[in-house]
């Protein structure tokens, strides 16, 4: 009987490139990819093992360790604990007998913490296995560890499906898509198909021109001109291109895409092949985060039925030359993939680590091929430009900013879910849509975004206003800012993937400042030390993740003073029953210069 | 296309070659921009993010910038020593460097820098971090404690030695290096001889350069560089 | 010559091996020069061991390692004026501070019970209430109050400390050679 593991390295023909599948595949079959199915890969696919461990190391759902025949994933994003996990992590403790982060003696269920798995409109969520499980509660637990233990299989979880295409035999998952307002752009019905027909009937000048005209602006955050990027790849010289869709969204508070894979996945491949007859290129990537795994199978079935309809393949609408493929690559739990070049590296089965620009991606990207990398929603909207043309697209939203945007809306509101609103629409205007009549703070575009408060919500939704990829996160009076910046901060410090100094270290140190400000011993030269280096951090930062990641504090300092000067207004010093705990545990009495240092706390 | 362009830092113009990163060609020049991962011989990592510089107003990393033509740099500002202090502050904290008892010391690139920059203490959290000393191979230590993730060796084995001995694994606070097998290091190798700190040692060396006839005891790192340029006097 | 108009310093050792000391006493006969100008107050030097007067400058050699020696710098810092951090230990942690990546209790462990020359047939820990207790890492004296100056150097040369006092008292810049900044 041939090796497992050889087999699943000659199904991928033994390409380094693709060490990400081969790894994803070993982890699902053996439950973890441990020193010695990594001698193996390496051995086969002619590498050295510590390459093979470099990749795994670095993916929070791959590890050297078991994690559990059945890994149990609750989300641990800010939204996720306002709305319980941590009750619901309780309960999972108690019903498993483990704490979090552990495996069973069984080695049946790992119980893990992971960051937002892109469900806040329906927290707290987990994953059990690749299943998403939505708006938990403690008191379900105890079954659900049951019927677990027994079936020893997570979709024996019994569930209603959730609407629209959650239901499709291919999903059959309870996450709802609480699509709560559709706009012209992206969440409306469109005929299927005439967008590639029109653009293999056009040339590829004339697409660059269409969308560069439309004023058409990346969605995934960074705001890019899309136009110019295709021009740039088409421009490129290469004998092979490629077009990436960026579906790894992971943004705290991020949902939009998911949605758009869901119910309107034809649409993000037309764009995607439209994008292609612009270019020149002859592969595509859908990168899927890891967190969507359970919608893999469903987008297969949408390429297929695109490839039978001629629409994707050789000759794609009959128009000869006209060849263009799109393969699924998995993430595997890494917020910073999300960054294009990261993305890239991942694709070619490396680590998530951002690379240097320039040579920027359209020069040389995947596989050093000229390649685009664009959000989800940014190719809907390329299918919709072609579809309605630019002029009409310029018609929506304001003149910076065409179109429409989606927006994921989460946290203290009684309607969270998918909008769909033009740009320029206010802030104002949205917390009415949501109806939330308490709102203290808005986080806009997640954790890297910013934090408004009342006196900004006629703020509006514009790229030379508010820029968002998309995030909206409502926090109402009882919330307790500080702690939330914490827990972001927390999130930042899980995800940096550590190659760059001011990254790897100044979210440590954000975080720890901001922990002994929030339990009151933080020192007054605080507040200007983390000014400082949250500005470093911006300047110096190798990619998007360490530029924008001090922004919770920032934007807070900024927004909410009080919540940092407050905690400043009495310092106490020196925390020395802290200092002295662990000889205290061993002397059995306290430090004896604790009860003075008290007495002018 | 013309193998020369121009370009001015702090306001003088220079000339630099096509293909050159602004770090090199200021280098040239006698212009010492810090830098700590950076290496003439190896292809920059950009992960330490010293070097960096302003370029038309935006915050770049000179050692991963190629030159073009008209680009304005600006080297020397307050904001800009004030990003390198800290990003050295940093990785002073991040680690554990006992400069007292290194046998790097008089020869770390870390230290020299700090004492170029004026650092006499450090702003944040010193961490003591638990990390390991590998002495398993005959010829070489590596010691994590002073390891500062530039990614000189990891580049060198790859790209130099045509090895990949070396790897960085992990993420975030946890990235480190990691080393396949002790047979595929060679003690010859470019990566053994890279190290910019006290994180790789060649066994049975130490002190053979006395303390005091080390490379930055008399002159700070950069002077070499500055030498160059009649102009310049090194701090 | 009257008492009262000279500056005071104060020193002391905190979790240091009195090498910053042993170094300020090897400014030899400018140790005459200096008693011209200043007094010395609390210090081993003279043997003072509580603050009679407040002081101009305080020096403090060494981290803080135990709850005494935090409370001793804060003592430090209410009675001096300027505070200055003598030598790495004192900056840094220094190398007391290479116990701080190992629990505690396995330090006291190796030190009381499982060391190789330790004869401990109880194998009792010191706990007596006199005794300091140990912080659960040696920090530098910056971490636990505010310190004016550094100074670096293990120890600092005699002509470092020199050079910064003088400087300090004639209340001009700090501006040491090339030479004489070391961490080493």
């Amino acid at each position: 009987m041939s090796d497992p593991i050889v087999t699943i390295c000659e199904h991928y023909h033994r390409d380094r490139s693709r060490l990400m599948d081969i790894v994803r595949e070993v982890q699902a079959r053996q439950g973890q990819v441990s020193p010695e199915a990594e001698a193996v890969i390496a051995r086969e696919l002619g590498c050295k093992p510590v390459e093979v461990q470099s990749t795994v190391s670095f993916y929070a759902f791959l590890s050297e360790r078991p994690v559990g025949h059945i890994p149990i994933r609750l989300c641990n994003d800010v939204v996720d604990r306002m709305a319980g996990a941590a009750e619901v992590a309780r309960a999972f403790e108690r019903e498993l007998g483990i704490p979090m982060g552990s495996v069973t003696g069984d080695g049946l269920f790992g119980l893990h913490w992971t960051p937002c798995i892109g469900m806040s409109d329906q927290a707290p969520a987990a994953l059990i296995g690749d299943l998403p499980v939505t708006r938990l509660r403690p008191e379900d637990v105890p079954e659900l560890v049951e019927i677990l233990r027994l079936s020893k299989d997570p979709h024996a979880i019994p569930r209603e499906v959730g609407d629209g295409n959650n239901a499709h035999p291919l999903v059959r998952s309870m996450v709802h898509n609480n699509i709560r307002r559709s706009g012209p752009v992206c969440l409306s019905p469109w005929p299927r198909g005439e967008a590639v027909h029109r653009a293999a009937a056009m040339d590829p000048r004339e697409i660059l021109e269409t969308i560069g005209t439309s004023g058409l602006r990346g969605r995934g955050g960074a705001a890019f001109p899309t136009g110019m990027k295709w021009r740039f790849a088409a421009q490129a010289p290469g004998a092979r291109k490629t077009v990436i869709c960026n579906a790894d969204e992971g943004e705290p508070g991020t949902f939009k895409d998911r949605v758009l894979l869901t119910e309107q996945a034809g649409m993000v491949v037309e764009g995607m092949i439209i994008a292609a007859r612009a270019i020149g290129a002859d592969e595509g990537i859908l990168y899927l985060r890891g967190e969507y795994e359970y919608l893999r199978a469903f987008l297969e079935s949408v390429l297929q039925e695109y490839r039978a309809d001629g629409l994707l393949g050789s000759s794609i609408a009959g128009l000869g030359g006209f060849d263009f493929d799109i393969r699924i690559q998995m993430g595997a739990g890494a917020y910073v993939c999300g960054e294009e070049t990261a993305l890239i590296s991942s694709c070619e089965g490396r680590r998530g680590d951002p690379r240097n620009k320039p040579p920027f991606p359209a020069q040389k990207g995947y596989l050093d091929r000229p390649t685009i990398v664009n959000n989800v929603e940014t190719f809907c909207c390329a299918t919709r430009i072609v579809l309605g043309g630019a002029e009409w697209f310029r018609s929506l939203g304001t003149e910076s900013s065409p179109g429409t945007k989606l927006l994921s809306v989460s946290g203290d509101c009684e309607r969270p879910g998918v909008y769909e609103f033009e740009f320029g629409t206010p802030l104002s205007s949205v917390l009415r849509a949501v109806q939330a009549d308490d709102a203290q703070a808005l986080l806009v575009g997640g954790p890297s975004g910013q934090f408004v408060q009342e006196a900004g919500f006629g703020r509006t939704i514009a790229f030379d206003d508010l820029g968002t990829a998309g995030a909206v996160v409502v926090f109402d009076h009882s919330r307790d800012l500080l702690e939330i910046v914490e827990q972001y901060m927390e999130f930042f410090c899980e995800e940096s993937c550590g190659y760059c100094t001011p990254c790897r270290f100044g979210n440590e140190v954000i975080l720890q400042i901001v922990h002994r400000l929030r339990t009151g011993w933080g020192k007054p030269e605080d507040l200007d030390l983390l000014r400082e280096l949250g500005q470093v951090m911006r300047k110096a930062s190798r990619c998007g993740l360490g530029q924008t990641s001090a922004n919770p504090v920032l934007s807070t300092m900024d927004q909410f003073p009080h919540i940092y000067e407050s905690q400043i207004a009495r310092p106490r010093g020196f925390d020395l029953a802290a200092a002295t705990s662990q000889a205290e545990a061993l002397a059995g009495h306290p430090s004896r210069h604790l009860e003075k240092e008290g007495d002018h706390a | 296309m013309p193998e020369e362009v121009t370009l001015t830092i702090d306001g003088k113009k220079i000339t630099a070659k096509i293909g050159q990163s602004i770090l090199e060609a200021a280098e040239e020049n006698g212009v010492y921009i810090p830098h700590l991962c950076a290496l003439q011989e190896l292809h920059s990592t950009g992960a330490c993010r010293v070097c960096m510089v302003r370029i038309d107003g935006r915050y770049s990393a000179s050692c991963t910038q190629p030159v073009s033509d008209g680009l304005q740099v600006e080297v020397e500002s307050d904001e800009l020593l004030e990003i390198r202090k800290m990003i050295v502050e940093m990785l002073f904290a991040e680690g554990n460097h006992f400069c007292p008892c290194c046998e790097k010391s008089g020869n770390c690139e870390l230290q020299a820098l700090a004492y170029r920059l004026g650092i006499d203490s450090v702003r944040f959290p010193y961490q003591f971090p638990q990390r390991e000393v590998d002495a398993e191979h005959p010829d070489v230590f590596i010691d994590h404690n002073r390891c500062i993730l530039c990614g000189r060796c990891v580049e060198a084995s790859r790209n130099a030695d045509h090895k990949t001995a070396l790897e960085f694994i992990g993420r975030g606070k946890n990235k480190r290096l990691a080393v396949t097998g002790i047979v595929d290091l060679d003690r010859a190798d470019k990566a053994v001889s890279v190290c910019p700190v006290g994180a790789i040692l060649l066994k049975r060396q130490a002190f053979q350069v006395p303390l005091g006839q080390r490379r930055f005891d008399h002159e700070p790192i950069g002077a070499e560089v500055e030498s160059r340029n009649p102009e310049v006097r090194t701090p | 010559m009257t008492t009262a108009v000279k500056p005071r310093i104060a020193t002391v050792s905190l979790a240091g091996c009195f090498g910053c000391h042993m170094s300020l006493l090897d400014i030899d006969e400018r140790l005459l020069d200096l008693v011209e100008i200043v007094d010395f107050d609390r210090s081993p030097i003279d043997d003072i061991k509580t603050f009679t007067h407040r002081c101009a400058i305080g020096l403090v050699e060494g981290g803080c390692a135990n709850d005494e020696n935090v409370h001793v710098l804060e003592e430090f810092r209410e009675n001096c004026d300027i505070l200055v951090s003598i030598g790495e230990c004192a900056r840094t942690g220094g190398i007391p501070a290479l116990r701080n990546s190992i629990p505690l209790a396995e330090c006291l462990d190796e030190a009381y019970r499982s060391g190789p020359t330790v004869y401990n047939p109880t194998g009792t820990l010191p706990t007596d209430e006199e005794l300091p207790l140990l912080l659960n890492r040696v920090v530098p004296c910056h971490e636990v109050v505010r310190i004016d100056y550094h100074v670096m150097g293990c120890p600092p040369s005699a002509e470092t400390l020199w050079q910064v006092l003088t400087a300090l008292l004639s209340n001009e810049k700090v501006q040491l050679p090339y030479e004489l900044i070391k961490y080493d």
